[in-house]
């Protein structure tokens, strides 16, 4: 099925070109990074030290976990509308991992050493159940996803002995995704994550962008081939993420009020920092009152059925919830969790150019990943329908 | 499966041969160093010894020197086992940079030339202290 | 790096030529491991020892005071100076009560108390969050309770910096070797470290080793008293039985093993 890869029209080879460049400039920037030290490369501080990529491992982990809301309703609950996009939220899992294991790697000091995480395994630690329930659930995602596409092309039903890791990776997806929420929520002093709300909190937003992106890509493959993932369906994957949204909204009124309500600075420091400023420091409120309105736009833009069935404003709400929630998760929630630091000092984080050069050069081989298995789908598809005709 | 495109399989196959060989490429015409290391231990620190010893006997030290300082980091930095290295009634600490150094305070000599050889690039400098060496 | 069984035969013969017997060598990092292991919560260590310091604020007199003491520390430990704030590394560094401990400020304080220095470092915690977290075990708790970083085997990931709620870990961003200060001078018998590596204090291990006090305490003309707070005919012990002392954020449950004289 790989050789559906290596054959494509022009505007595919540009495509992947533009990829292949974009990583490349990552990986030289990464290593400029490593080398040359991230006190110059990057906007990091002894108080901030997780920034973008510490984001993008939170943001991308929950896209991949949020394949178990196609993966689910078709194989368990037969709902037989995403027959057509099943294997699209398993082939997005794949690229989605991929960033986030990419983004861990990037933050790593010395990443040649990045093996004495298996040498010297440790079970207190999340970060090494982070790394292993990745792992797995990349794995899980590529058997389950080649396996039926591959009985697909043959023209039939895919093997028995597949359904069992389907099924664990139905179970595992929302394990992943609990265990990055872990590596925040169970850290003493750090009160703007340590909520028991985080797991649950995590799962709203990546059941929010992860379907919001895949109406995106459902758009997109529909316009440039002759492959239809379904109206059916994308108005289903519409309605999970406005619920969602929802419950995302819901969650951050729930932090606001348990943090106002009860006085207690610690709660409320983050918070402020984020949504009004704090002692004059106002770096990410502009951000985050982005954030906000593109949640509120899209979710009245997806709550009312008109808009939502009219697929111009049906994707820009889309694109309105993906980047509310990456703005969100994807950036603010980790660096304002350092601000104020443990003296009560602020110190403010912006990333650096090198370090943004760094994340395209992960979302590049996300992309390119994805690109890749997207037309392997789509080939395999489109050579069904013309059978069909 | 049929075998067509046989003159893209045959680039490939040559891009192929090409990366497969490039280590040899690159280092055509570079093996200046081929020549075995003749290491000497003649510091002042070790001339002035009556009992020449190191803390093995020379083939083993050789050949599991790093494993030696594995164990001795594993032991002091990790396991508070400082009880020194008795060779024939003089202690040595279990150190690189206190122990070691301490008599073969030729680094250049002593280490740079061998790894230089064999190819190897340790990284134990980045952080300890290389003694400071008279130029003679 | 595991030894093969040869590798290890080897080895076991000429340690116990040196003299110093097998056993050491045997442990390796499965002792390392099981101290790891050991740091459990609010448990007293294996070896019984409770190593505590106590910071007598009345005994600090000048900026000289705790220049001297900051001093003696990063000097020996070959701590690397970087101007820009958000490089900085530090192992011990003084903060105004305020900001040490932001959760016992009041507008009624004395005058020129809230801006009084109060020197902060690794409190060396009973139940350490930054052992807890770090995926190789590179921070780990020794048999006396000392909390220690192993810089050889860090992998720059900053998790303990995330979960230290006291600030006391700093990261390398730049190459330490760098810093003007340790162009100029290096203590020979220290090591530095490496890029993209964590440190912090260790209640000078290597100085324990030999039966010194950490440097600070010898430096700081008695105002920080070091020692074993669970024997209580210690110098520490006695202090802390008569006098009233507040630590950083007990609530927390880390348990932290400094102590402040107000």
């Amino acid at each position: 099925m790989l050789e559906a890869a290596i054959t494509g029209s022009r505007r595919y080879w540009i495509w992947v070109s533009f990829l292949l460049v974009v990583i490349a400039i990552g990986f030289n920037s990464w290593m400029r990074e490593v080398h040359l030290g991230s006190g110059l490369m990057t906007g990091l501080s002894r108080d901030v030290t997780w920034g973008l990529h510490v984001g993008q491992l939170t943001f991308f982990v929950g896209v991949a976990a949020s394949a178990v809301m196609v993966t689910m309703p078709y194989y368990l609950l037969n709902y037989k509308e995403f027959g057509k996009i099943a294997i699209m939220g398993e082939f997005l899992a794949v690229p989605a991992v991929l960033i986030s294991m990419l983004s861990v790697f990037a933050i790593m000091g010395q990443p040649t050493r990045i093996w004495n995480v298996l040498l010297y395994p440790t079970p207190h630690s999340i970060i090494f159940w982070d790394l292993i329930v990745l792992n797995v659930y990349l794995i899980l995602n590529i058997i389950c996803g080649w396996t039926v596409l591959g009985a697909e092309r043959k023209g039939t039903p895919p093997p028995a002995w597949i359904k069992p890791f389907i099924i664990l990776a139905i179970i595992w997806a929302p394990l992943i995704h609990m265990v990055t929420a872990f590596i925040f929520a169970g850290l003493p002093g750090r009160e703007h994550w340590m909520t028991s709300l985080q797991a649950a909190h995590f799962l709203a937003t990546a059941f929010a962008a992860g379907p919001s992106l895949l109406i995106i890509l459902s758009l997109i493959v529909r316009k440039v081939s002759r492959f239809d993932p379904g109206s059916t369906a994308i108005q289903t994957l519409a309605r999970i993420a406005v619920c969602a949204l929802g419950v995302h909204i819901f969650f951050i009124g729930l932090e606001f009020f348990t943090a106002f309500y009860s006085r207690i600075p610690g709660h409320m420091h983050s918070l402020q920092y984020l949504y009004v400023g704090l002692e004059g420091h106002t770096e990410l409120v502009p951000l985050m009152w982005t954030s906000s309105i593109l949640a509120a736009a899209a979710f009245v833009l997806l709550a009312v059925p008109a808009t939502r069935k009219n697929e111009k404003t049906l994707a820009a709400a889309a694109l309105a919830v993906f980047f509310s929630i990456w703005i969100d998760k994807g950036f603010c929630f980790v660096v304002s969790g350092f601000i104020p630091n443990h003296f009560e000092r602020i110190t403010a984080y912006w990333p650096a150019l090198n370090e943004f050069f760094v994340a395209a050069g992960c979302w590049g081989v996300g992309f390119l990943v994805l690109t890749i298995l997207y037309k392997i789908v789509i080939s395999v598809r489109e050579s069904s329908v013309q059978g069909e005709h | 499966m049929k075998i067509y495109n046989g003159g893209k399989i045959f680039i490939g196959l040559l891009v192929f041969a090409v990366l497969a060989a490039s280590p040899f490429i690159f280092n055509m015409g570079k093996s200046k160093t081929a020549e075995k290391p003749d290491i000497r231990i003649d510091t002042p620190e070790i001339l002035k010894l009556e009992d020449k010893k190191c803390v093995a006997p020379r083939e083993q030290m050789r050949a599991t020197h790093m494993k030696v300082l594995d164990s001795w980091r594993d032991a002091v930095v990790r396991n508070d086992d400082r009880s020194p290295v008795l060779v024939s009634g003089r202690q040595y600490d279990k150190s690189l940079q206190n122990g070691c150094m301490k008599c073969h305070s030729n680094k250049e000599e002593f280490c740079d030339k061998c790894h230089a050889y064999v190819e190897v690039k340790p990284t134990c400098w980045e952080c300890h202290i290389e003694p400071k060496e008279k130029k003679s | 790096m595991s030894m093969r069984r040869r590798d290890f035969l080897k080895l076991a013969g000429f340690t116990a030529l040196a003299g110093i017997g097998g056993s050491v060598l045997t442990g390796g990092n499965g002792k390392g491991r099981l101290e790891a292991a050991q740091a459990a919560p609010g448990k007293v260590t294996p070896s019984g020892k409770r190593l505590a310091m106590v910071i007598d604020m009345s005994r600090l007199k000048s900026e000289s005071d705790v220049k001297k003491i900051t001093d003696a520390c990063h000097r020996i430990h070959n701590v690397p100076y970087f101007d820009n704030p958000k490089n900085e590394i530090k192992w011990i560094w003084t903060e105004t009560f305020e900001h040490a401990f932001p959760g016992q400020k009041h507008k009624f304080l004395p005058e020129g108390f809230k801006s009084k220095p109060f020197f902060v470092l690794c409190n060396h915690c009973e139940n350490p969050s930054c052992v807890r977290v770090c995926p190789t075990q590179t921070m780990f708790k020794r048999a006396d309770g000392v909390v220690v970083h192993d810089p050889h085997r860090c992998i720059g990931c900053k998790y303990c910096m995330a979960a230290c709620p006291y600030g006391a870990i700093s990261y390398n961003l730049n190459d330490p070797r760098h810093a003007k200060n340790l162009q100029d001078y290096v203590n020979p018998g220290f090591p530095t470290r490496a890029i993209g590596v964590v440190e912090k204090c260790t209640f000078c291990v290597e100085r324990l080793a030999k039966g010194l006090k950490p440097a600070c305490a010898e430096a700081s003309n008695g105002a920080i008293i070091f020692g074993d707070a669970n024997d209580p005919s210690s110098e520490i012990g006695k202090l802390l039985a008569s006098r009233f002392t507040i630590r950083r954020r007990p609530e927390l449950g880390e348990e932290p093993n400094v102590y402040y004289i107000i």
